[in-house]
């Protein structure tokens, strides 16, 4: 004790900041830009992750299941009534041209290349993209991922990687499943309200999609799982303030990641129209 | 001896040198000097906020110092990269505030975690898993989830978390903080075991002067199978040497007492006895 100055050695005051408008602005636009660079670095771990081990094979897998299987009953049902729906928004004007018929390629195309991914992604990012907000935040705010983290694991393996992989896998899966689903119900309502045969509305159905369509459609599925889970363990990780800020992440989650999808969707349709031209 | 003025033995296990760490809100720790002696306790107090968690997460990796020098084990932590950190801390052993155990896993699966990750055979995990939680009294939790245990027994499992890869440090974040006095003084008494059956380094974040006192008078006994105090020896300092405990006091950002058990007991300083709770 003898040796150690007893004082206490204070901190240098604070200066008073002033506050103006540039200064506001320009540190919005700091931590916006920031925040690119953080959810990009965040992005590009989780993939090159899977490149080199170790892998976590049982996580993906559990994840899989939990976006897959977990979303299915939410998309199976959504997709059975948008199915009806668009028959019976779309067979109404047909009817007037005496057209009916042509409600199963409307409603097929539709479906396949615009409606089952997005509806998907939209739906799936809000049940899963919140979940993992709130579970990862709820591991960080208990020290859980610290905890991982000092005993020599690294929370991006662990935690992103599997879910982004379960992300990009099962949502074109989903996709798949959504616009199956969707065509039944646009055939029961065509039947029951058009008088259109079954047959005659799956064959349209059918007839009516080529290569590039389901390309679109399959391509899109990737890119909004990839969108729903990055953004969803970006948020979670990236939590502060205990558990008013899980409460927070998991919000700001799902609406991020469900505008990120409705944005993505229009440059994709883009990318996805000039490609079919040049390519098919 | 000011803090700054520090010179590190080579038996060092921990060495923070000048280390500075600060958030938006300021600098919480400014020019902090220490080091902590191979099988040595350093018992660290310090009111909410005066960066004892910080500290303890520096020398686990966990954090970067914004300035200075961290060195565990020979080797500069604050330098390393992020790969390096992770095969680093399997020579750490972590126990954290809360415990932090993970809540989907049973109590096991928490304890032999590290092993799995290391792809250690069922056999020897299982073995290992039984031995550490016999060492904390708990081998009849093996199967139930955290959210089954009391606050006690998850600080308990905690501590058996972090002593599985048997790590020659351990870091303790206030590991009685909420607890009652009954529970506090055994989880007092399992790091005394730990440290005087394996002989580990240990750096022990606290707010109450008791747990480092605990430390410092009591020794456990392997032949009695019992803890007791250092004075039935008739040698108190000799029995001391051989786990010494020293103490380390921050107060706004820097450190406002280092020294031996018998000078802070000493002390009249009104800041130090705040926290004889």
């Amino acid at each position: 004790m003898a040796e150690t100055p007893l004082q206490v050695a204070g901190r240098q005051p604070k200066r008073e900041e002033v506050i103006s408008v540039t200064g506001i602005l320009t540190d919005t636009v700091k931590r916006a830009v920031a925040a690119v660079q953080d959810y990009s670095e965040l992005s590009v771990r989780a993939m090159t992750n899977v490149l080199t081990g170790p892998h976590y094979l049982q996580d993906t897998l559990a994840q899989m299941d939990d976006v897959g299987v977990g979303s299915l009953p939410i998309i199976l049902l959504s997709g059975f009534f948008i199915g009806a729906v668009m028959v019976l928004q779309t067979g109404s004007q047909f009817v007037r041209f005496g057209q009916t018929s042509l409600t199963g390629n409307v409603v097929s195309i539709a479906l396949v290349r615009e409606l089952g991914p997005a509806i998907t992604g939209l739906l799936t990012a809000g049940r899963c993209s919140s979940g993992m907000a709130s579970e990862l935040g709820s591991m960080l705010v208990t020290e859980q991922v610290d905890a991982m983290r000092a005993m020599g694991t690294d929370p991006s393996r662990k935690l992103v990687t599997p879910r982004v992989l379960a992300g990009v896998l099962m949502m074109p899966l989903l996709t798949a499943m959504m616009v199956f689903v969707g065509l039944l119900g646009g055939c029961v309502a065509s039947v029951f309200t058009l008088r259109l045969t079954a047959i005659e509305f799956w064959r349209r159905a059918i007839d009516a999609l080529e290569f590039p369509d389901l390309m679109q459609g399959f391509s899109k599925a990737v890119v909004f799982g990839f969108i729903l889970a990055t953004v969803g363990c970006y948020k979670g990780l990236r939590v502060r303030g205990g558990t008013q800020g899980v409460g927070r992440a998991t919000t700001q989650s799902v609406v991020i990641s469900s505008v990120l999808i409705i944005v993505a969707d229009l440059f994709l349709t883009k990318l996805s129209l000039y490609l079919s031209n040049k390519i098919f | 001896m000011t803090a700054a003025s520090i010179s590190p033995p080579e038996s060092s296990a921990i060495v923070f040198e000048d280390v500075r760490i600060g958030f938006e809100e300021g600098e919480i720790l400014s020019g902090v000097s220490f080091d902590v002696r191979q099988r040595e306790t350093m018992v660290l107090l310090g009111e909410t906020g005066t960066g004892k968690t910080l500290t303890l997460k520096m020398a686990a990796g966990l954090l970067r110092p914004s300035g200075g020098r961290v060195e565990v084990l020979g080797e500069t932590v604050s330098k390393l990269r992020e790969k390096e950190l992770l095969a680093f801390r399997q020579k750490i052993g972590f126990v954290f505030q809360e415990g932090a155990l993970f809540d989907s896993m049973t109590v096991a699966e928490n304890v032999a975690y590290r092993l799995r990750e290391e792809n250690i055979s069922e056999e020897e995990i299982e073995a290992r898993v039984m031995e550490v939680l016999r060492f904390v009294e708990l081998e009849h939790t093996l199967d139930l989830l955290p959210s089954e245990l009391s606050g006690g027994m998850r600080r308990r499992v905690s501590i058996a978390r972090a002593l599985i890869s048997r790590p020659p440090i351990v870091l303790y974040d206030s590991p009685t903080a909420g607890l009652d006095p009954v529970t506090s003084q055994t989880i007092i008494t399992l790091i005394l075991r730990l440290r005087d059956a394996y002989g580990v380094t240990a750096l022990l974040a606290t707010h109450r002067l008791q747990d480092g006192f605990a430390l410092a008078n009591f020794h456990f006994d392997a032949e009695a199978k019992r803890v007791v105090p250092n004075a039935q020896n008739g040698n108190a300092r000799a029995a001391a040497k051989t786990a010494a405990t020293r103490f380390l006091v921050y107060r706004e950002g820097k450190i406002y007492f280092m020294g031996e058990p018998e000078e802070i007991a000493e002390s009249a300083d009104p800041y130090i006895k705040r926290f004889l709770v």
